[in-house]
C-alpha cells in the first residue's frame, strides 16, 4: 500500500515539476531567469501578468482563442447529438460506412487539411474569422462527439423511448424533455472533449487566422525578438493558457475517466 | 442493444454530415486534384499522372522521416502503455477528494495546448535555465538538447512521455473501475497472487480500453507537429523532423503543391491502413466485452 502510493507520488511529482518551473518563472525577472537557478523567485514579480493583462495585442488572443473554442464546443454538440442517437437507436442504410467515415476524419494529420482549408475558407470568405477556426476543427472534434455521445446514449435502456412515444411524446419534445437530461454527464463530458482538442490546436488555429482572430498561441511566438526570448513573458502567457483547462476540468471531474474511455466502461 | 431498421434515422445524421462532408471531402477532392497536377500559377497546371506519387515513394528525406516516425510512435506506445497501467493500478481505488484531485492533476497535461507544452520543456530541458538540464549537467552528463541528436531524441520522447501517459492511465482508471467488487472478494478466497488477479482479472477487462488507448496514441503521435516543433524544430540537423514538419515545410515553406498533395495522402492512407487494423480488433473485443457483461451481470 504505501510502495504504491510512493510511486504514485513520484508519478505526480514528475508530472508537475515542469509545470511549477513554469509558473514559478512566470513571477521571476528575467535577469533573475538567466542569471541564476532559483527554485522559488527572489524578487516575486506581477510585471509579466500586468503587461498581459493591459496590452489589447496580447489579451485579445484569449479572447479569441474562447471565442472559437466555444463555438466549436456549441456546433459539436448541436449536430452530433442527434447523429449519436441515430446511431445508437437505429439500423440504417451505410450506418457502418458512416461510422467509420466518420472516425477516420479524426485519422487525418490535420498538416493533410492545411493549404485546402487555407483556400477553401479563403474562397467563402471565412478566412481569419472565428468560425472558420470552429468549422475546421469540428472535422476533428465532431467523430470523437460522436464516438462518445454514441456510447453514453447506448447505456440508456431503448424502454425509455418506447414508453415514451407510448405515452404520446413526440420525437422532439422526448428529445430534449426527457432524453437530454438523462445523459447530461455524457453531454458534459463531450463538451469537455470538444473543448480540450479545439483549445490545445495550433497549427490549423494559426494557419486560419491573421489578425482579427488570431489565437493566444499563435501570439505567443511574439516573445521571440531580436533582443532574445522574452522568458518570463513567454511563461506567464503559457500559464494562463493551463487556467481554462484546470476550471473545465473541475466540472466533469467525475464522470471524466469515463469520457476517456470514450463512454464505453 | 437490438436495433430498429429505420432509413429515416438518417434525417438526424444530415446536419453533421453536411458539415462534416464541407470539411472534409472539399479539402481532400483539392488534394487528390493537386497530386495529379504540375501548378504554375492560378492558370496554368498540366495533368501530371502518378509522377508525383513517384517521386515521393523515392524522395530519401521522407523516407528518413518516415522512419523517424515509426521509431517514434513505437517507442513512445512501449513506454506509455506500461507506464499507463502501473499509474493506474496505483491510484486510490475509492472515490473522493483525494481521487478527484488526483485525477485532475493527472490530467492537467492533456489541457495545456500543445505549443505550451512545447515550450515547457523548452525551458525546462535547457541547461542554463532549466531544472532538468541543469540537473542533468550537475550529475555529470553532457546533455544539450539543441546540439545533440539522443538528447534531442529523449527530451522529444520523455516530453510525450509526460504529455501523453496520463490519457493511457486515465483510460486504464475508468477501465479497472468497472470490475465488479465480487472477482477481487473471490480471488482474496482463492488466495491469488497479486500476479494471478492483475492476469486473470484486471486485464482482460483493462483490453478494450487498452485497445483504444493505442489506437488514440499511434494517431495522434503519428501525426505529432507541434510539440517537438517548439522544442527542437526539427533539428538538430534533422534528427527530431517528424513527417508533418517535413510535409508542412513541403507544402508552405517550399510550395511545391504537387508532390505535397501526393505525400499528404499517401501519409493519410497509412494512418489509415494502421487505424483500421486496431479498428476491427476493437470492435471484436467490444462484442466479446458485451457478451461477457450480459453474463455477469
Amino acid at each position: 500500500m504505501i510502495k504504491k502510493r510512493l510511486g504514485l507520488l513520484a508519478y505526480i511529482l514528475f508530472v508537475l515539476l515542469p509545470i511549477y518551473w513554469l509558473i514559478i518563472m512566470s513571477f521571476k525577472t528575467n535577469e533573475e531567469i538567466l542569471g541564476s537557478l532559483t527554485l522559488w523567485p527572489a524578487n516575486f514579480t506581477f510585471d509579466n501578468y500586468i503587461t498581459i493583462f493591459t496590452d489589447p495585442s496580447w489579451y485579445m488572443g484569449y479572447v479569441n482563442s474562447i471565442t472559437y473554442v466555444a463555438l466549436n464546443m456549441v456546433i459539436t454538440l448541436l449536430v452530433a447529438l442527434p447523429a449519436a442517437y441515430a446511431f445508437s437507436r437505429y439500423k440504417f442504410i451505410g450506418d457502418k460506412h458512416l461510422f467509420f467515415w466518420l472516425l477516420s476524419n479524426r485519422m487525418a494529420p490535420p498538416a493533410v487539411f492545411l493549404l485546402p482549408f487555407f483556400q477553401l475558407y479563403s474562397s467563402v470568405g471565412l478566412f481569419d474569422t472565428h468560425l472558420a477556426v470552429a468549422l475546421a476543427h469540428c472535422l476533428f472534434s465532431i467523430p470523437l462527439a460522436v464516438w462518445i455521445l454514441e456510447g453514453f446514449m447506448s447505456g440508456v435502456p431503448k424502454e425509455i423511448d418506447e414508453t415514451a412515444y407510448i405515452d404520446g411524446y413526440s420525437f422532439g419534445h422526448f428529445f430534449i424533455k426527457i432524453f437530454i437530461p438523462m445523459i447530461r454527464s455524457g453531454i458534459g463530458v463531450t463538451a469537455f472533449f470538444s473543448f480540450m482538442f479545439s483549445w490545445v490546436e495550433l497549427l490549423l488555429a494559426r494557419t486560419l487566422t491573421s489578425v482579427d482572430a488570431k489565437p493566444i498561441s499563435a501570439i505567443m511566438t511574439r516573445t521571440v525578438s531580436a533582443s532574445g526570448i522574452d522568458w518570463g513573458l513567454l511563461a506567464a502567457a503559457g500559464v494562463l493558457t493551463i487556467i481554462p483547462g484546470v476550471l473545465v476540468i473541475w466540472f466533469v471531474r467525475n464522470h471524466v475517466a469515463k469520457g476517456f474511455a470514450l463512454g464505453r466502461v | 442493444m437490438n436495433k430498429v431498421q429505420n432509413n429515416k434515422a438518417w434525417w438526424l445524421i444530415l446536419p453533421m454530415f453536411a458539415l462534416v462532408a464541407f470539411s472534409a471531402i472539399i479539402p481532400l477532392m483539392t488534394v487528390v486534384n493537386y497530386s495529379v497536377q504540375d501548378i504554375f500559377d492560378q492558370n496554368t497546371a498540366y495533368f501530371v499522372g502518378v509522377e508525383w506519387y513517384q517521386e515521393v515513394l523515392r524522395n530519401e528525406r521522407l523516407h528518413d522521416s518516415l522512419l523517424r516516425q515509426f521509431i517514434f510512435s513505437f517507442s513512445i506506445l512501449a513506454i506509455e502503455i506500461p507506464l499507463g497501467i502501473l499509474v493506474a493500478l496505483m491510484m486510490p481505488k475509492t472515490a473522493g477528494w483525494k481521487t478527484s484531485l488526483t485525477l485532475i492533476l493527472l490530467a492537467l497535461p492533456l489541457l495545456i495546448p500543445w505549443n505550451v507544452v512545447g515550450t515547457i520543456w523548452q525551458v525546462f530541458a535547457r541547461g542554463d535555465i532549466g531544472l532538468f538540464g541543469w540537473a542533468m549537467n550537475a550529475l555529470g552528463f553532457e546533455y544539450n538538447y539543441t546540439a545533440n541528436a539522443i538528447d534531442a531524441w529523449l527530451t522529444v520522447v520523455l516530453m510525450d512521455v509526460w504529455h501523453w501517459t496520463p490519457l493511457v492511465a486515465l483510460l486504464c482508471y475508468s477501465g479497472l473501475r468497472a470490475i465488479p467488487d465480487a472477482y477481487y472478494q473471490a480471488a482474496k478466497i482463492d488466495r491469488a497472487s497479486r500476479w494471478a488477479v492483475f492476469r486473470y482479472i484486471q486485464f482482460p477487462r483493462l483490453k478494450a480500453v487498452l485497445i483504444i488507448a493505442v489506437l488514440l496514441r499511434f494517431m495522434d503521435s503519428f501525426m505529432i507537429y507541434t510539440e517537438p516543433f517548439v522544442l527542437t524544430g526539427g533539428g538538430p540537423g534533422n534528427a527530431t523532423t517528424f513527417l508533418s514538419q517535413t510535409l508542412t515545410q513541403m507544402a508552405i515553406g517550399q510550395f511545391d503543391l504537387g508532390p505535397a498533395a501526393a505525400f499528404s495522402l499517401i501519409y493519410f492512407l497509412i494512418v489509415l491502413l494502421v487505424s483500421w487494423l486496431f479498428f476491427t480488433s476493437l470492435s471484436l473485443t467490444d462484442k466479446d466485452q458485451l457478451k461477457q457483461g450480459s453474463a455477469s451481470s
